[in-house]
């Protein structure tokens, strides 16, 4: 079985600061993780290995610099890495970054058929969660996301059966490989890895490819593949009118309190009402 | 991979062959005849973007046929569609990727509408990733505002972008339809309005269920809900990193429960393991439209800010003058909250109390 377990490299605090002069992002220094939410996904798929036999092969679209996510994946058990890197990527919206990630699982598919295709929820700085539908729709995969368990999965029959969460309960259903899964998160933890993992990941010659390699087309990745576009960014601009401060007779929590409910009641003489009206009810 | 860019897109002009993708659409989500209250908070947004361009809303209501499904029809058209289109099907009882993608590809496809809206509910995320890909066009997800630029007709989706510390509009440029997700409690809920009328037309696809890989075994609907009941929540009292130390979540449990609201409390609490993610107000959290919502000892980072700030009144208490917070709130108490938040609980309550006796 070949599992591809698709991991993006973010920023580790999603509290990136921001000038205050310019209003412009200020990226220096600020260290690089795996994405949060691909680590329930890796360990998932690496469960599986362990389970059933899989060869589980980590995949990354982005910059030189994430080849350190991909030699961590290394290190916590996956087999193989790519490092799918290309300037022609740079401004990928999620259209074009399925379209192109997509392009690499055929081609790793072509050494060894591709059963499961792990991503994560969502990025912790995109938060879109597209990128795994869009592969499994251009894959003609099996579409699983928001997954909680995998209650079975039968290599023979290639069957597998799964929790996924969904608005007020779980489904639990039952579909074919190949599938493409998205793993909701606190659903496992990651593993920590073992020694000769780490000096394995450490060696390993990490296959970087171009889109030239995995005959992307120049139109479909980048900017011009992308339908959409920032046509502006923005620091929220405050309220026009600011908050109004309450100022206590004494400056005890006690007076504060009276005159922070005097305050409220006042701005919302209906919630004085209501709260009220409840209270009298005994609720 | 988005990076922030020149902002040409208000100049662009659509193509000729894009012109005849018109109307707003809103896929309205129903799980076994519930339908999904973000659907009807986008139908009102769907209203005002349609006003702007002159056009109708569509609403699109998916299911096996079943009197709660005309029943969602009709609430569609009361909330703010023209048209409803019905889509009808055995194979479409429940929610499953592959049909419901096929069959709204088709339907798009088909009747062109130049804007798609969804919940960005674990459905709407699923469908509208899919969907945007086998139509190929540009989806904006967890917008937080949606307007028309005038001059050329575009959708404009305001997001939270870089960990919700800066806000984006994004547009779809030479693609339609243009499609955005939007999560629940973002838009308000409009007036139902039962004199609206309607027109629904009826689909029948052509699905086979031999043809569906996926099978549905079992649903298992939650029971007790021990979740926190945040987004429907009237009082809503939230904490942040000024509270200190874990121990002193009492004091914010304290005021809610005089008050019969909730807990809320920012992603750093979460991080820290002081509360449980369903509490979680904010981007990343939950959406909350409470009448009353008390921050204590909370700066007011965009992150948490987009998920509370459409509250009726939010009270601000904070140490620093200068907090951010008060940049926003309504109401702005400068002061310790581990001595404010007791204080406010026994003034509450005492409030409260006597107003019973005297009743």
């Amino acid at each position: 079985m070949h599992i591809v377990v698709c991991i993006k490299q973010v920023p580790d605090s999603a509290q990136i600061r921001i000038h205050p002069v310019t209003n412009t992002i200020m990226r220096q220094g600020v260290p690089a993780i795996i994405n949060p939410f691909d680590l329930f996904s890796l360990e998932e798929a690496l469960r599986l290995k362990d389970k059933v036999g899989a060869r589980v092969t980590v995949l990354t679209m982005g910059p030189p610099m994430a080849e350190t996510s991909l030699r961590k994946a290394l290190s916590l058990g996956a087999d193989d890495a790519v490092l799918l890197t290309d300037r022609k990527f740079a401004g990928s919206d999620t259209l074009a970054t399925s379209y192109a990630l997509t392009s690499a699982i055929q081609k790793l598919a072509e050494e060894e058929p591709v059963d499961i295709v792990f991503c994560g929820k969502q990025t912790v700085d995109g938060d879109t969660a597209q990128v795994g539908p869009g592969i499994a729709t251009r894959l003609g995969f099996e579409q699983l996301t928001y997954i909680t368990r995998i209650e079975d999965l039968n290599i023979a029959s290639k069957e597998i059966v799964v929790q996924r969460r969904s608005e007020g309960g779980v489904q639990v259903l039952k579909t074919r490989l190949p599938c493409m899964i998205t793993m909701l998160e606190g659903t496992n933890t990651i593993r920590f890895g073992k020694m000769d993992d780490l000096f394995r990941a450490a060696r390993y010659d990490l296959k970087t490819w171009s889109r030239d390699f995995t005959g992307a087309e120049e139109t479909r990745v980048g900017l011009k593949g992308s339908p959409t576009v920032v046509s502006k960014v923005f620091v929220p601009k405050p309220r026009a009118e600011k908050a109004k401060m309450i100022v206590a007779d004494a400056d005890t929590p006690d007076a504060q309190a009276a005159a922070a409910i005097d305050a409220i009641f006042g701005a919302q003489p209906k919630l004085a009402d209501d709260l009220l009206a409840r209270a009298a009810a005994g609720l | 991979m988005s990076e922030p860019s020149k902002p040409q897109g208000r100049k662009f002009q659509l193509p000729e062959h894009l012109k005849v993708y018109q109307n707003v659409w809103v896929i309205v989500e129903q799980e076994r005849g519930i339908v999904h209250s973000v659907s009807l908070e986008l139908l009102g947004e769907a209203r005002k973007l349609a006003d702007k361009l002159g056009v109708e809303v569509g609403a699109v209501v998916l299911g096996a046929e079943s009197p709660d499904l005309n029943r969602i029809c009709g609430d569609a058209i009361s909330y703010g569609a023209d048209i409803v289109y019905k889509v009808t099907d055995p194979a479409l009882a429940d929610y499953r990727t592959d049909p419901y993608c096929r069959v709204m590809t088709e339907v798009v496809n088909t009747h062109k509408p130049e804007i798609v809206l969804l919940g960005a509910t674990t459905l709407g995320r699923d469908l509208a990733g899919a969907i945007a890909t086998t139509l190929a066009t540009g989806l904006t997800a967890d917008c937080t505002e949606l307007d028309i630029y005038a001059d050329n007709r575009s959708l404009a989706a305001t997001r939270p972008t870089f960990g919700g510390t800066l806000l984006c509009t994004i547009q779809t440029l030479a693609y339609r339809p243009q499609m955005a997700t939007v999560r629940p409690r973002v838009m308000a809920m409009p007036e139902r309005d039962d004199a609206r009328s309607g027109r629904v037309v009826e689909i029948k696809p052509d699905l086979r269920e031999e043809d569906i890989v996926t099978k549905v075994l079992n649903f298992i609907a939650d029971r007790e809900q021990n979740e926190a009941q945040l987004a429907f929540a009237d009082i809503i009292v939230s904490a942040g990193k000024g509270l200190g130390k874990v121990e002193n979540m009492k004091l914010v449990f304290d005021l809610a429960k005089v008050l019969g609201g909730e807990v809320g409390v920012t992603r750093p609490l979460v991080q820290a393991g002081w509360a449980t993610n369903d509490r979680q107000v904010g981007q990343t959290g939950k959406t909350v439209r409470p009448k009353l919502y008390i921050a204590a000892g909370i700066s007011g980072a965009i992150q948490h800010r987009v998920g509370m700030e459409k509250s009726d009144l939010i009270l601000a208490i904070n140490t620093d003058p200068n907090a951010t917070i008060f940049d926003f709130a309504h109401l702005g108490l400068v002061g310790d909250a581990l001595k404010i938040l007791p204080a406010l609980t026994d003034a509450f309550g005492r409030r409260l109390s006597v107003n019973r006796m005297a009743g």
